[in-house]
Formats: structure tokens, C-alpha cells, sequence
């Protein structure tokens, strides 16, 4: 059976309402644009998002969280985001702050069978609350893993069994969010032939990926463009 | 006069030693990039993923997918890494960070840091502060003295959300530099500016 599709739209047609989806990214940097903009040609609603930043400055995940079709939200950081920071103030979406590095383990836990573990981020702060907490050199609090029913995340090449390989700092969560997903669609800039990534190069094995499709019309936003003057 | 932000993060870089790691916040602490001796080796780590930040690209160094954590266009130095998220807090949480520079809304004399919320009005997310502030060995917090209404941000008790608790080791403003020491702030140095006004619980 192939992995390889030929679109976003194909590659998600059996998402649907009340599914727990991963999207990669890191603000604007590495997002999955093809499958974001499908999703939002998409009758689905009621989804749980795991994502840092749920899109920002109006773009990106943005999109569908302005269409109302994300019931609840796991991220770190709302800073950028004027959209969801104006819901969450409002009352009107459910949101679970989790620190970086948390949000991070959470999911790579979650991907690699680990089913829980013990952080001293976020000890003593509304983080810490109603969770169990243990002492080890000093306290920490149990931590529980994330999983997705889909994750989309963008690479900047992928081969047919799905290893994939990132540009620069575009990796972020997205070789994580991969492991966690029942379904994990890729978008690749560069669609190559197997063995074009040398083994020793391929950042994601191809084992924790169901789908790929060669994407079109990137954008790669930059938000903040600072230069040497 | 007190110090200006270029004197503040002079100050900063003053505490760092040479060959140390170091993670910059974003607002004030990203001033400190701009300004690192380049003979003390610093590596800058990016928690999006970088180890070994450079300096701002030129027009045609822009690369979308070269950010730092502010989601501003940075380059890489020689010896630079690039890593996923976990990988990347890993090494803030397991110690690897030598320095921590972070901005702040309220310190207090315990060290406590509150940064990330107030309720009701603001919610900018912790991202990754409240893992920084535990993990890295010395945490610097560099910030405006005062309020827009003027109140020292130094404190008795921070009544702001916490980011963590006894977790601040040196705080910079504009007044001075300032440790937290049980029940007051030791000053370490005042800017001459400082004299006369209520920084708060200062000694």
C-alpha cells in the first residue's frame, strides 16, 4: 500500500468532528499551509488542537480557529496571536496553557509509550494545580502524554515510506507530533526518491508517517523580518 | 541618569562567563544578542531549535525557516545545531543552559518571577519561561523598573500569576542590578539615576 497522496484534501478526507489533531510549526515557521487551507474547505468542527501557538498574526492555524471549528486547545504561547488571545479573554474557547518543554515531552511521550513522567517546570505556579507532585532533589509534577487521531506537519523533503527531512529550524515539534498521531500526514517542499535521504541524514524514519503528499504554493511567512543594518 | 537598555544588557553580559551557553528572552533580553563580545564564545541557544544563533541576515541571507524563539529572521555561527523541541528543552531541563536571560513583570524578594498573564486583561502563554527559570543554572531577569503607572516591579510578593517559584537569581532594570536575598533585594549596583526614588523592597 502506497503512503503517497496526491492532496491535502485527499490525504485528509476521513478527518472529521470531534477528532484530536496535531498541527507542527513554530509560530509561522514549518506549518503544514496545504493542509491547514484544506481543512478549512472541510465540514468539520469541534476539533482539539495541539499546536505552540495556533497560528499567529491572523494566519496559519488562525484559519480555522476564526471558522470556529476548534472546540478546545492545548498550546504555549498566545503572544502574536491577537485572534485567540481575544477568544480566550472572551470565555468563548477552551485552552490549556502547557509550558514549552512540557508541551513538547507531553508529546513525544505520548508517541513513544512513555505514560507519564515527573518535571519540576511549573511547580509552585496554576500549572502545578491539582496535579500529583513528588519529590525528588526538590519537588515535580506528573505530567501525562498527548495523542492525536491525525497530526499534519511540513517537511522539506520527504521519500515514498515517509523519512523525512527538515530545513534549518523548521523541525521544531513537528518529528514529535509525527510519533503521536494514529494518522500522520506529511507535506513535503521536495517529494524525492527512496534513498535521496541518506540514512544517516533522515531526521524522521518513515516508520511514524501514513501519508505524503508533495505540496504546492508556499508561502513560508516570515513574521518578524529583521536584518543587519 | 539611569542606565540605558545598551547599559542594561552591557550589564548582563558582564555576569556570563566565557565558553557558556546562553538562552535570550524575547523584548529586552534579545538587546543582549545584538551586543555579545564575540571573543567570549558564547553559544546562543534558540529554544525553537537552535544552538549557536548569529548575528541579524542581510536582505539576502533572509531565510523563512531561520528564526529565533521571537520569531525573528537570525543567522547561525560555526558550530551551530539545529534540533526538534524536545531535544531542545532536554537541554534547558537537564541543566545544559548556563544563563537564562528573561523579561519579567514582577519579581519578589523570594524569587519568585511572574511573567506570563494578568488575569483578565493579557494572556501572552508561558511558552517557554517556566522551564527555562528551572532548568538553566542562573536565571537573569532584565526589565523596566517601574510600571506604566510607575510601581516598582520589585516586590514583597508577586501578585501576578507565578512562572516560578524561587527561581530568580539576579534581576537588571534601568535602576541597577539587584539579587533577590529572603526578605529584601540586595543591591549588587545602582545606576546613579537611582538615588531618592522607591525601587521597592531594596537594601
Amino acid at each position: 500500500m502506497t503512503k503517497i497522496y496526491q492532496s491535502a484534501s485527499e490525504a485528509l478526507s476521513d478527518l472529521s468532528s470531534g477528532m484530536t489533531l496535531m498541527s507542527g510549526g513554530f509560530g509561522l515557521c514549518g506549518i503544514a499551509e496545504n493542509c491547514i487551507d484544506a481543512i478549512t474547505f472541510m465540514d468539520v468542527k469541534d476539533l482539539t488542537v495541539i499546536s505552540n501557538n495556533i497560528g499567529n498574526a491572523g494566519k496559519g492555524l488562525v484559519k480555522i480557529l476564526v471558522q470556529n471549528k476548534i472546540k478546545k486547545a492545548y498550546c504555549s504561547y498566545v503572544g502574536g496571536n491577537p485572534d485567540l488571545e481575544k477568544l480566550m479573554l472572551a470565555d468563548e474557547i477552551e485552552v490549556e496553557l502547557v509550558p514549552q518543554g512540557t508541551f513538547s515531552e507531553r508529546i513525544r511521550a505520548g508517541g513513544m509509550g512513555i505514560r507519564g513522567f515527573y518535571t519540576p517546570t511549573g511547580f509552585g505556579t496554576k500549572i502545578s494545580e491539582g496535579k500529583e507532585v513528588k519529590v525528588f532533589d526538590r519537588p515535580c509534577i506528573l505530567e501525562l502524554p498527548l495523542r492525536a487521531d491525525f497530526a499534519i506537519i511540513k517537511a522539506q523533503k520527504g521519500d515514498p515510506y515517509g523519512n523525512l527531512w527538515f530545513k534549518e529550524a523548521a523541525r521544531n515539534f513537528s518529528p514529535l507530533m509525527a510519533m503521536a498521531a494514529d494518522i500522520t500526514v506529511v507535506e513535503v517542499e521536495e517529494l524525492v526518491e527512496l534513498g535521496d535521504i541518506a540514512p544517516e541524514d533522515v531526521h524522521l524514519p518513515g516508520i511514524f508517517v501514513q501519508r505524503i503528499f508533495k505540496g504546492k504554493d508556499y508561502k513560508n511567512d516570515i513574521e518578524y523580518r529583521k536584518v543587519k543594518s | 541618569m539611569s542606565w540605558t537598555k545598551e547599559q542594561m544588557a552591557d550589564e548582563v553580559i558582564k555576569l556570563f562567563i566565557k565558553n557558556c551557553s546562553v538562552n535570550l528572552g524575547i523584548g529586552l533580553p534579545s538587546i543582549v544578542a545584538e551586543r555579545l563580545p564575540p571573543d567570549l564564545n558564547i553559544m546562543v541557544h534558540s529554544e525553537n531549535g537552535i544552538l549557536g544563533v548569529g548575528e541579524r541576515p542581510t536582505e539576502n541571507e533572509v531565510s523563512p525557516t531561520l528564526i529565533n524563539a521571537g520569531k525573528e529572521t537570525v543567522t547561525i555561527i560555526k558550530g551551530a545545531s539545529y534540533f526538534d523541541s524536545s531535544l531542545s528543552f532536554g537541554m534547558i531541563r537537564g541543566g545544559h543552559i548556563d544563563f537564562s536571560v528573561l523579561g519579567g513583570m514582577e519579581v519578589d524578594v523570594a524569587g519568585n518571577l511572574a511573567n506570563w498573564m494578568i488575569p483578565g486583561k493579557k494572556v501572552t502563554g508561558m511558552g517557554g519561561a517556566m522551564d527555562l527559570v528551572n532548568g538553566s543554572k542562573n536565571v537573569i531577569v532584565m526589565m523596566n523598573h517601574f510600571t506604566k503607572k510607575g510601581i516598582p516591579k520589585l516586590k514583597d510578593h508577586c501578585e501576578l500569576p507565578l512562572t516560578g517559584a524561587a527561581v530568580v537569581n539576579m534581576v537588571v532594570t534601568e535602576m541597577g542590578m539587584f539579587s533577590p536575598d529572603k526578605n529584601k533585594f540586595k543591591i549588587i549596583k545602582l545606576a546613579e539615576g537611582a538615588k531618592n526614588l522607591d525601587l521597592g523592597p531594596v537594601e
